[in-house]
């Protein structure tokens, strides 16, 4: 493997407290101490370059295997680098789901053909995610799988769930939840409130939230499972987990990129691309969730990355399928919060790269020598108009179409691996 | 963040050019309407019932959900209009078939009609179609979903106008189901538009969809107290179905509490008009000799909903009409 010098970036190391100019030294897949006089196979003038460290994602759909029509692992994991995201946790509602070793061996296969971006999938809590049979959960995390998750379906009963939060913390197996009751949330396509009962959609209201959460938080305390939520969308659910954190119960938390932006009023004139699961919630909950950023009740942004060809937003809003094509847009966005909340650069990034990898336990997310080589440079300043077409993503589905976005990643690095990207065509 | 959608009933002159919601129209467009139905009204009242500002147009009524009187008045509207009318019961056609909402709506671009009435179960429906039809067709909403059935709230401020007289001056309860109600939206909608004293919305909490009060109406639960003052009172249709589970114990609980009984009646001002859009429930939500009484206007609504669809076919069509003429003059 080649060794790289990367020379006169500015390095943002979230995980190390470092916001200044300096050079990288990559050999043999980690990052190394670099001295003056180093010599490396290739040397990198990153000058006028941001080096932060791969982004990670902690909920992405690629939808490979099964959906290949919507996205492939290949597709997915090349638009994941030019968004800044050099590990994807991908989400186990494929087709077949992840409930066997067999499929995550199919995807750590596409991935190591496709290369790009590194793919850790999250093992299915139940078999066929049925809700009720639990899965291999050990077998599956020998297999490489980071934690369990139910995706988006429902679980049988509580007591279903009290029994995997049980095996779970027998094995040390983290559990990443969706907190949403399915029958509060009904068959609700958006926020209920205000907007819902104007346009006359369904509502998936708070309490379907908040009520879950109730509940999982009481089982985390009696079980000692470590649970991590995945996609906290209102200000009620984000007292609930900063009353645990305080009592020293053993969680975290994150949100959805799109959640920090966007409102159930975006839904006005019935815009299938802001059909979201969970759904966008009212601008007190955005708020909430940016003040949430800085006080530590969230530990992570997510990109809740739902790929769909164009047929799953042409219909109806209730018949549209939910969810936003979100890899391509991600490091722009996180650039735009900095705007627009009081979070720096490193703040952001420390969500997205160190936060994730700490509480998943991944190697990554951060630029310390010894570290796995994972590093995207970009160019701060660079400004684009978000057209999704020309997303690397198969999905198109964007709500940001038009937006003024800026920063563009230009070089990203997978394990010592580097992929020049402004030559890259997907 | 993300754009603001334009208000896509409206063409570049502010003509409505499809009829979708009441939301979002000003007053003046729905005074147009109903000044243009009290035209009408004078048309179906004649032995000879047709003027021909449709002739050569074909209209397709498009029923997703099974409907009688609404598909019926507008095929009658459209043909005392002189169009020529398809009706086409979609629950039986393509669709059930697998064909996509969008491939249906392409073939029958194809067949060039000029019109689309359209019923749906899914609120946003008319909207979805008419973001997506070809240009020379105009959508009239004839029910989506939850969401709006506009020509229903159009008929039902023409019979109060007709009635009633101002709006400014009356107050108006509507009584029921509102949390599933196309029909409540869109008289809200209407009703505040049109400046009216009062809107008082009277129903139970699991009946009552969220943040109602943000709408500038009063909220009731008790239905007696609302009674007070009131000028209209436009009872909502119950569907049985609402008595399974646990929105409501039974129609008898119901109907002691938010029916509206003879007794009931005598507590709202004594000129009163009762409405209701349409099928009435007896003994459900209303008593027989209060939908059959003197102070009800329910069959007068039926009539006056020909017109008022007429006039909304007839103004969505020109509003096209000139765009397309000014077009071929440039």
């Amino acid at each position: 493997m080649s060794t790289f010098l990367i020379r006169h970036a500015h390095i943002i190391d979230p995980a190390n407290n470092i916001d200044a100019q300096g050079d990288l030294y990559i050999a043999h897949g980690k990052l190394q101490p670099f001295a003056e006089g180093m010599e490396a196979e290739y040397t990198l003038d990153a000058t006028g370059l941001v080096a932060i460290p791969g982004l990670i994602d902690l909920y992405a759909r690629l939808r490979e295997p099964g959906q290949e029509k919507k996205a492939t692992i290949a597709s997915e994991t090349l638009a994941a680098l030019h968004g800044g995201i050099t590990t994807l946790i991908c989400s186990p509602d494929t087709d077949p789901v992840i409930d066997e070793t067999a499929t995550v061996e199919l995807i750590h296969r596409r991935n190591d053909d496709a290369g790009f971006a590194r793919v850790v999938p999250l093992a299915a809590m139940t078999q066929h995610l049925d809700g009720q049979q639990i899965s291999e959960l050990a077998t599956l995390r020998d297999a490489g799988c980071v934690a369990a998750s139910q995706a988006d379906c429902a679980l049988a009963s509580v007591s279903t769930l009290r029994s995997i939060m049980e095996y779970a913390a027998t094995f040390d197996i983290k559990l990443s939840m969706l907190a949403q009751d399915a029958s509060l949330a009904g068959n609700g396509v958006m926020h209920e409130g205000l907007t819902s009962t104007r346009m006359g959609l369904v509502g998936v209201p708070v309490v379907a939230e908040t009520v879950a959460l109730s509940m999982i938080l009481e089982l985390a305390w009696q079980t000692g499972a470590a649970i991590h939520f995945s996609r906290i969308t209102s200000a009620r659910g984000l007292a609930l987990i900063r009353d645990a954190k305080a009592q020293g119960l053993n969680i975290t938390a994150d949100t959805s990129i799109n959640h920090l932006f966007l409102t159930d009023k975006n839904v006005t004139g019935f815009n299938s691309l802001c059909h979201t699961q969970p759904p966008l919630r009212s601008a007190e909950d955005r708020q909430a969730l940016r003040d949430a950023l800085s006080d530590g009740t969230l530990d992570a942004i997510c990109t809740d990355h739902a790929p769909h060809d164009p047929d799953a937003k042409l219909a109806p809003f209730p018949a549209s399928e939910p969810g936003i094509s979100g890899l391509d847009t991600f490091l722009p966005l996180l650039l735009r919060l900095v705007d627009e909340t009081p979070l720096s650069v490193s703040d952001v990034i420390r969500l997205a790269s160190a936060g994730p990898a700490q509480l998943m336990g991944l190697d990554g997310g951060t630029l310390t020598p010894g570290a796995v080589a994972d590093v995207v440079l970009l160019d701060p300043t660079d400004n684009f108009t978000c057209d999704p077409h020309a997303f690397r993503s198969k999905g198109h589905n964007s709500p940001y179409e038009g937006s003024p976005l800026k920063g563009v990643v230009k070089h990203a690095f997978v394990s010592g691996q580097h992929y020049p990207l402004s030559q890259v065509e997907g | 963040m993300i754009n603001k959608p334009a208000n896509i009933q409206l063409d570049e002159h502010g003509r409505l050019k499809h009829f979708l919601s009441i939301e979002g129209l000003s007053r003046e467009i729905i005074n147009q309407i109903l000044d243009t139905a009290a035209g009408f009204a004078g048309v179906n009242d004649k032995a000879i019932k047709k003027v021909p500002l449709l002739r050569g147009k074909t209209v397709a009524n498009l029923f997703f959900e099974t409907s009688t009187r609404t598909r019926t008045t507008f095929e009658l509207a459209a043909k005392r209009l002189s169009a020529d009318v398809l009706n086409i019961n979609m629950n039986t056609s393509s669709t059930s078939k697998g064909e996509t909402l969008l491939d249906t709506l392409r073939n029958l671009e194809a067949m060039q009609c000029d019109m689309f009435v359209v019923r749906h179960q899914d609120s946003g429906a008319a909207h979805f179609i008419a973001e997506n039809v070809a240009p020379h067709v105009n959508i009239i909403n004839a029910g989506d979903g939850r969401h709006s059935h506009p020509t229903q709230a159009m008929l039902d401020m023409f019979t109060i106008r007709h009635f009633k007289g101002d709006f400014e001056k009356l107050r108006i309860a509507i009584v029921g189901d509102i949390s599933h109600s196309r029909v409540a939206r869109s008289q809200v909608h209407a009703l505040s538009t049109l400046g009216a004293r009062e809107i008082r919305l009277v129903s139970p909490k699991t009946l009552l969809p969220a943040e109602m009060a943000s709408f500038g109406v009063e909220v009731f639960h008790d239905f007696d107290a609302a009674l007070d003052g009131v000028d209209v009172i436009i009872m909502l249709r119950l569907q049985k179905e609402r008595m399974r589970g646990a929105l409501l114990p039974s129609a008898d609980e119901y109907y002691a509490r938010y029916g509206l009984t003879t007794e009931r009646l005598a507590l709202a001002a004594d000129d009163a008009i009762v409405m209701h859009p349409g099928p009435t429930n007896r003994g459900v939500e209303i008593e027989g000799i209060v939908a059959d009484g003197h102070r009800s206007v329910i069959l007068q609504q039926v009539t006056f909903g020909i017109a008022v669809r007429m006039a909304v076919m007839s103004i969505a069509i020109s509003a096209t009409e000139q765009s397309s003429a000014r077009s071929s003059h440039s």
